[in-house]
């Protein structure tokens, strides 16, 4: 990853993190086409909905006939971590217009953030509307047509894990958070191993008692809190 | 190509749901001042949510017990950590990542 920050830079970028979108948009689209879900409710939930892991949960929910109030409030619990992330990374734009915003919002994904975020360590803290939506737009194109290709050919891969690619988003996401650990100066990488110990034990203690999503959440913002801690009286 | 009224509903209501937690928050922020606390807080939201973004792969939820660890993405997180040390380089990490998962799969290690 180089200091530029052009579209093509952009796409070039988010290029590594195309395999756990291949992996995980299969998978969604085989799992989609066993729950009996036709190609256009595919395209349409990965297109509008565009969720990742809540596209899972709505289909199962779908598939169980849950009423339409427990699917939304599922989907707003799943997708409220982007909350978080939209905030932290709104503040790099505040100097784009609203349209812009808007247009950088609706496309912004866990993986498109964390790439960002590593981006800003090598760009002295600057992110680019067009940096931004070149790795938004690929990983959403990408990200659509996995999961229809992943329908249609449903019947034809028993087992897409056979190969190893349902680990693709797992790796993504440890190199992420690694390449964020070295490069973040102004954290510090001690401070943040300090965090990421925090984060994993409060996630662990917090999955016995809660649901895997409000783990997410509860060990995010404790995790915060605790390196605001940290940083203010060590 | 069908898709039922229920579906119809989902796509959208989902979808509005979606989208306005993803873009809402930039037009806060765009607009309002933000206290320094709370920019002090986000710095750590990046570290904070990869990692337990990693920890949702690595342990497996036992409501009401313990949870457990998910040995074959644990051993697959080993080589695809090192990758990383190594290389600094994301792509090596997914693929160094893959093929360690294909090889555990392969040999049924792990689960």
């Amino acid at each position: 990853m180089n200091p530029s920050l052009t579209f093509k830079s952009g796409v070039r970028d988010v290029l590594p993190t195309v395999f756990g979108y291949i992996g995980v948009g299969l998978a969604f689209g085989i799992v989609a086409h066993t729950s009996h879900l036709s190609l256009l409710v595919v395209a349409g939930m990965s297109f509008i909905v565009y969720a990742g892991s809540a596209q899972f949960i709505i289909t199962s929910m779908l598939l169980l006939h849950d009423p339409l109030s427990g699917i939304f409030i599922s989907t707003f619990l799943v997708n409220s971590r982007m909350i978080l992330m939209s905030t932290s990374l709104a503040q790099y734009f505040r100097h784009e217009s609203l349209f812009k915003n808007l247009l950088i919002g609706s496309l912004v994904t866990d993986e498109t953030f964390a790439l960002a975020m590593n981006k800003q360590n090598k760009t002295k803290g600057k992110l680019s509307f067009a940096w931004q939506s070149g790795a938004n737009l690929v990983a959403y194109l990408v990200w659509g047509v996995a999961t229809v290709i992943g329908a249609m050919l449903g019947g034809l891969i028993a087992d897409p894990t056979r190969f190893g690619f349902d680990f693709a988003l797992t790796a993504m996401f440890i190199g992420l958070v690694y390449l964020q650990l070295i490069s973040d100066r102004h954290l510090g990488i001690s401070l943040q191993l300090y965090v990421m110990a925090f984060v994993a034990l409060v996630y662990y203690l917090a999955i016995g008692v809660m649901s895997q999503n409000f783990a997410l959440l509860a060990a995010t913002v404790a995790g915060c809190l605790f390196g605001m801690g940290m940083k203010k009286w060590r | 190509m069908a898709i039922s009224l229920t579906e119809l509903w989902v796509i959208l209501g989902c979808g509005a749901i979606t989208v306005l937690s993803r873009a809402l928050p930039f037009v806060f922020v765009k607009q309002m001042t933000m206290p320094s606390w709370l920019i002090d807080f986000l710095t750590f939201v990046p570290i904070t949510i990869m990692t337990a973004l990693c920890c949702q792969s690595l342990f497996v939820a036992n409501p009401g017990h313990w949870a457990t660890l998910n040995v074959a993405n644990c051993l697959a997180a080993i080589p695809a950590t090192l990758a990383g040390v190594l290389t600094k380089s994301l792509l090596m990490v997914v693929v160094i990542g893959i093929m360690a998962m294909a090889v555990l799969r392969y040999f049924s290690i792990g689960g």
